[in-house]
């Protein structure tokens, strides 16, 4: 270690009704340090960031910064301080300009010293940030929108920088692009707290890792030194058997998606374009790709929240379906599971037997000829909770009273107990902690298993490659023709991913030159 | 400090508690209201809320006045349950009035026992074609049915003076800007012999029971709810939103119109002028007050008639303002919503201040 | 020409508690909250005002008193959606109904008493020259105030720090709260600001417009600005033009007789109720252009976690 720590915790100890977040946790961030923060979903991470960046105060213990007690009240007091923070669900401002944005974030007499668009631009060009300071945010990529987080937190020049899941919003490619940033930063004497559960990246990154489980500090070791395995059994704590994916040969095709074009009604929504695809009974098909790329589009399309504009394009056992509405769909055997729990999948206010009635109401008998029947829903929502062991106090409860992992097996149990023909899932473990993700990848198995076609749309490319039998890559509102899986690399996928327009056009032209003569 | 904290759980005895939380701050203010205006508090209050109860004619005038809000509260609440806020029930009330009046005035001096339903159904047909109009805006042009609602009272009250000034005035009414008195058949039966309380207060306790059922046990209710409370989870579900907004707008229009059509066939008997007497928006805070469940309608359309009631006694006996009965009735919607809190969040003190002002002794010692 | 210039001045005088009302929601509004209240507000402000100026002799106090009570009945609302979270639908409906009863209640004395006119600004020639000087330069103070706030209100959304942060507390408050602004101040302080305007709004028709207080004398004016607000885009130059317009409708009606119009009454009475609804389907039609216009977080409930 170089010198005295930057900043130290030392027993800090933080407790919310009924959860304890963080116990008796002590570490220290060493000077120009990349230190990994390293935990499951749930592990008390983001409490104890929150703690040093003053959104939370801990019940007890001590931190020092710089040698000093620190006890931030507000951010803006970890900011002036020294201490940065990229969050990982940025605080941008979408209908505003990227120079509004970066203003927003500093206080009133940072943003007055000099000329801020020019230090705007030297700091981005220093870094290899590129940023244009008049664009509004909303017409912005995920990955650059963390740039802008990050040139704000460097403008005021931190001693420490927070970063909390940077890479789950990005590109393979744009990972390397930040991990050279970061080490840039680090080699000037800034030191990084880097937050992830993600093992290779932190072997790749940091040089010290602290691993949280359950609230607790279980240890902490230097991750170049570690294999990923060991990492994730003090991690996790235990091995996790992964789900075995032996899915046998494809079969007919189920579902089939041609051309498929369609404006977003959203402002700064993506219009999907010439969507194409095909998937067999006990196929996965995983769709990869970052966040903001058509993926909501293309659920809604699929759901038939928004009908096609010709029927043929969206076909279900040869049958087109394309202006069918979600409920003629699920008539047809189509389950559904969007990205959006509360708000989307299910009815926050709601009890859970009320919330069964929003996609299993008519394959389940739960109201007959308009008539609500509280007992038949009630008996179903039973038999969800008690075959996927869904934590909660009974069926009466209201959905979001549920942990994010537990209303998502809930979710996907209402689906896949409908035994649908196709399921289509969004991000089906986002948030989920690795034992219930590995229940919902098993339960998804199941059902490609038994002659279902499953569509997997997830910006997490290692539950990509674990569950799908191929993949393909949505980029811009365009989706890329899949691959097997064996055949793809995380490069390969990542050159799609980061699909500039003139990437998406020739995959496009090739498109069409294969497509015209079947067309004849 | 105190601060709110979320509950995972609607709380359900706060659901039931805060309506009578509200009437019980109300009166603490109403105390006060009164103090300040320097008449007796005890026995205004007294007058307003025990006073109608003892006598058995105030008692049938609570239901004149109940029938009205009950009728349109419970198509209100029914819309607001759905985010569907059509607050331009005086409008709709207003030219159910017009419609079913005309057809009595039409068949004038014809009667027969067709007559009245007929009349009821054309106040419905009238109330629903006014407040298609937000309907059909809101769902083809998108424009804000809370305003285009509200504008039309204005046009709807505006209407109705000009009819009564022209084409339907009375031919034998020395000019007088008012239509003729309906015709024996045009007129509602009393309920109770003798008094103003008509058999529309029975069509009211249908609509509550028929809206319970709807809200509870239908899809279609359940469908609303959902809309109301999660728009996207509706579009999962495949609810067409357009085709609820519809439903709201048409039952709250009907129920409005019909609530119109009582009114004038009943205690008035005729169309003029001043007509719509606010119930259009009372009916609003019924609705809020019933906690926007039929039952609760039907109670909160009873304890707002007697502020009527009670609030014209008062009136009369301490001549007291006329408005005062309004400001009671605004006094309790606020205080409604402000105790409405209740139900989804608990009151906590906040956490003690931490003692960690920079220096201070951390209360847990490391370990060294 | 004695004719055009009447008109003229009456388009002022009806638009003007319009633009306050307008302005003041707008502001309201850029914060994320809709206060559907600007009717109640308006008219407690005219009551207020009335009220104050009979009692003090002076119209600058009636002003002032208008504007307060204005500003308090947006802080009653205040109190009811940021601070205890309530619908802010149903609060702005409760808002109009209480303040049309208490300014009845508190009215009823002053029924029947009627102020002298408006004293209007005259500066010695340039009031003199023939209709430009009347117009431009010949009217009372709060017109010129009211063109003032509109000009002030645009600078300050789009020129300083502080209408950046408000605009941006309207779009995202979480992301507001998460840098660290305090969102709930922010708009108690925009909402407030509205409620002066409104209440100077309302001022205007009880001083300057009839100058009599007449019950429900705000006849639907605050929802009309409500609409403008829609109408404007959430522009405060657009709020002017539009506040203008419709003060020229309502003038229209006034005049038809002169202008030899043969229409009732009633119907002409209509007009700005069915022109406010007719002006909201034209601007609300494009959906999209109203979600790029409209502050996101409008109406939206926000609870800080953390």
């Amino acid at each position: 270690m170089t010198g005295t720590p930057i900043l130290e915790l030392r027993n800090i100890t933080k407790t919310f009704p009924g959860v304890v977040a963080n116990e008796d946790v002590s570490f220290s961030v060493g000077r120009g340090e990349i230190h990994a923060l390293l935990g499951e979903n749930g592990a008390g991470k983001s409490t104890l960031v929150k703690m040093i960046y003053g959104i939370q105060k801990p019940d007890s213990g001590e931190m020092t910064f710089m040698g000093e007690a620190f006890a931030p009240s507000k951010p803006s007091e970890a900011r002036q301080k020294g201490v940065g923070m990229v969050f990982q669900h940025f605080c941008l401002f979408e209908a505003l300009t990227v120079y509004e944005n970066i203003a927003l974030g500093l206080s009133a007499a940072e943003a007055k010293t000099g000329d801020l668009r020019q230090r705007i631009i030297d700091v981005s060009t220093t870094y290899g940030l590129k940023v244009d300071p008049d664009r509004l945010v909303g017409t912005l990529s995920v990955g650059e929108r963390q740039r802008i987080e990050i040139v704000r937190c460097l403008l005021s020049e931190p001693k420490l920088l927070i970063m909390d899941e940077p890479t789950s919003v990005l590109t393979p490619q744009e990972v390397n692009v930040l991990f050279e940033t970061l080490r840039r930063l680090a080699s000037e004497g800034c030191s990084i707290l880097y937050i992830s559960h993600k093992l290779e990246e932190i072997r790749a990154l940091c040089s010290k890792a602290t691993v949280l489980r359950g609230g607790k500090l279980v240890g902490s070791c230097d991750p170049r030194r570690e294999t990923a395995k060991s990492l994730a059994e003090m991690m996790i704590g235990a091995t996790l058997n992964r789900p075995v994916r032996d899915l046998p040969e494809p079969g007919e095709i189920r579902l089939k998606v041609q051309e498929l074009s369609m404006e977003s009604d959203e402002q700064f929504g993506v219009d999907l374009e010439n969507v194409t695809m095909a998937v067999r009974a006990g196929e996965i098909l995983g769709i990869a790709g970052v966040a903001g790329n058509g993926q909501t589009e293309l659920m809604e399309a699929l759901i038939g929240e928004r009908p096609c504009r010709f029927s043929r394009q969206i076909q279900l056992d040869g049958a087109d379906i394309g202006q069918a509405g979600p409920r003629e769909r699920r008539a047809l055997g189509m389950c559904f599971a969007p990205e959006e729990r509360l708000g989307h999948a299910a009815v926050p206010g709601m009890a859970l037997w009320e919330n069964t009635l929003l996609s299993a109401g008519r394959t389940n008998d739960l109201a007959r000829r308009g008539l609500i029947s509280p007992t038949n829903a009630n008996r179903f929502a039973l038999r969800v909770v008690d075959d996927l062991k869904v934590k909660t106090a009974g069926v009466k409860s209201a959905a979001r009273s549920l942990s994010g992992g537990n209303l998502q097996k809930f979710i996907m149990g209402r689906e896949i107990m409908q035994r649908p023909k196709v399921l289509i899932a969004s991000q089906p473990t986002w948030g989920v902690d690795a034992g219930a993700a590995a229940t919902i990848h098993r339960i998804l198995l199941d059902l490609a298993r038994e002659g279902a076609a499953v569509v997997i749309i997830s910006q997490d490319l290692d539950e990509l490659f674990t569950i799908s039998t191929r993949i393909s890559v949505i980029a811009g509102g365009y989706l890329f023709p899949s691959q097997p899986t064996g055949e793809l690399t995380v490069e390969s996928l990542g050159l799609a991913m980061g699909g500039r327009s003139k990437e998406i056009e020739a995959a496009k032209r090739a498109d069409e030159a294969v497509a015209e003569p079947a067309h004849v | 400090m105190f601060r709110l904290v979320p509950r995972k759980e609607p709380n359900r005895a706060m659901l039931y508690a805060t309506p009578f939380l509200a009437v019980a701050l109300t009166i603490v203010a109403g105390f006060l209201l009164f103090g300040a205006l320097g008449k007796d508090p005890l026995h205004a209050l007294f007058l307003i809320f025990l006073k109608p109860l003892t006598d058995f004619n105030s008692l049938a005038e609570m239901l004149v006045k109940a029938t009205p809000l009950v009728l349109i509260a419970t198509g209100l609440a029914i819309g607001f349950r759905a985010g569907v806020w059509n607050i331009g029930a005086e409008g709709q009330f207003t030219i159910g009035a017009i419609t079913g009046g005309s057809v009595a005035l039409a068949a004038y001096p014809d009667g027969g026992p067709l007559l009245l339903p007929l009349m009821a159904v054309a106040g419905a047909l009238g109330g629903m074609a006014w407040a298609a109009i937000p309907a059909f805006l809101r769902t083809r042009f998108n424009a804000s049915e809370i305003l285009v609602s509200l504008m039309l009272v204005y046009v709807a009250t505006l209407l109705l003076s000009f009819l009564v000034h022209g084409a339907l005035r009375d031919p034998e009414g020395f000019n007088f800007p008012e239509s003729r008195l309906f015709q024996e058949d045009a007129h509602v039966p009393a309920l109770i012999p003798d008094t103003r309380a008509h058999i529309g207060f029975l069509v009211a306790l249908f609509a509550v029971a028929a809206a319970y059922v709807y809200l509870e046990r239908l899809i279609l209710g359940f469908q609303v709810k959902v809309l109301g409370q999660a728009p996207r989870a509706a579009r999962f579900a495949g609810y067409s939103e357009k085709r609820i907004v519809w439903t709201c707008f048409m039952i709250s229009g009907a129920l409005a119109g019909v609530a119109g059509l009582f009114e004038a066939a009943g205690p008035v008997g005729q169309l003029v002028p001043s007509l719509p007497v606010g119930y259009g928006f009372t009916a609003i805070i019924v609705a809020f007050l019933g906690r926007l469940h039929p039952v609760g309608i039907l109670f909160a359309g009873l304890l707002m008639a007697l502020t009527y009631i009670g609030g014209e006694t008062a009136q009369i006996e301490m001549s007291l303002p006329s408005a005062t009965t309004s400001v009671f009735q605004g006094m309790l919607l606020f205080f409604l919503l402000a105790t409405d809190v209740l139900v989804n969040f608990r009151v906590a003190r906040t956490a003690k201040p931490l003692a960690t002002p920079s220096g201070a002794a951390p209360k847990l010692k490391p370990a060294e | 020409m004695d004719l055009v210039l009447n008109i003229l001045l009456g388009v002022v005088v009806a638009a003007t508690p319009l633009v306050f009302a307008s302005i003041g929601e707008l502001v309201a509004e850029k914060s994320g909250v809709l206060n559907l209240g600007v009717e109640g507000m308006m008219i407690i402000g005219a009551v207020a005002a009335f009220a104050a100026t009979v009692g003090s002799g002076s119209y600058i106090v009636g002003i002032l008193v208008g504007a307060l009570a204005g500003a308090t009945m947006a802080f009653l609302f205040g109190a009811l959606t940021l601070t205890l979270m309530s619908n802010q639908v149903a609060c702005g409906l409760a808002l109009t109904l209480f303040g049309l009863g208490l300014s009845a209640l508190i009215g009823q004395a002053y029924s029947g008493i009627s102020l002298p006119q408006f004293p209007r600004v005259d500066i010695p020639l340039l009031t003199d020259i023939p209709f430009i000087g009347p117009l431009v330069f010949g009217q009372d103070a709060l017109v010129y105030l009211s063109f003032a706030l509109v000009a002030g209100v645009g600078w300050f959304l789009t020129r300083t720090r502080a209408g950046l942060i408000l605009r941006a507390v309207g779009e995202n408050h979480e992301a507001a709260h998460g840098i660290g602004y305090p969102v709930v101040a922010i708009r108690y302080l925009a909402v407030m600001f509205g409620g002066a305007c409104a209440g100077l709004g309302g001022a205007y028709l009880s001083l300057v417009q009839t100058p009599l207080w007449v019950e429900k004398m705000s006849a639907g004016r605050g929802w009309i600005a409500l609409a403008l607000v829609v109408f404007a885009s959430w522009r405060p130059l657009r709020a002017l033009g539009g506040a203008y317009l419709f003060g020229g409708i309502t003038i229209l009606q006034l005049h038809s007789q002169a202008l030899g119009l043969k229409i009732d009454a009633q119907i002409l009475s209509m007009l700005p109720y069915l022109a406010t609804i007719v002006v909201l389907v034209v601007i609300s039609r494009d959906r999209m252009k109203m979600k790029l216009n409209a502050p996101s977080c409008l109406g939206k409930v926000f609870y800080a976690t953390s």
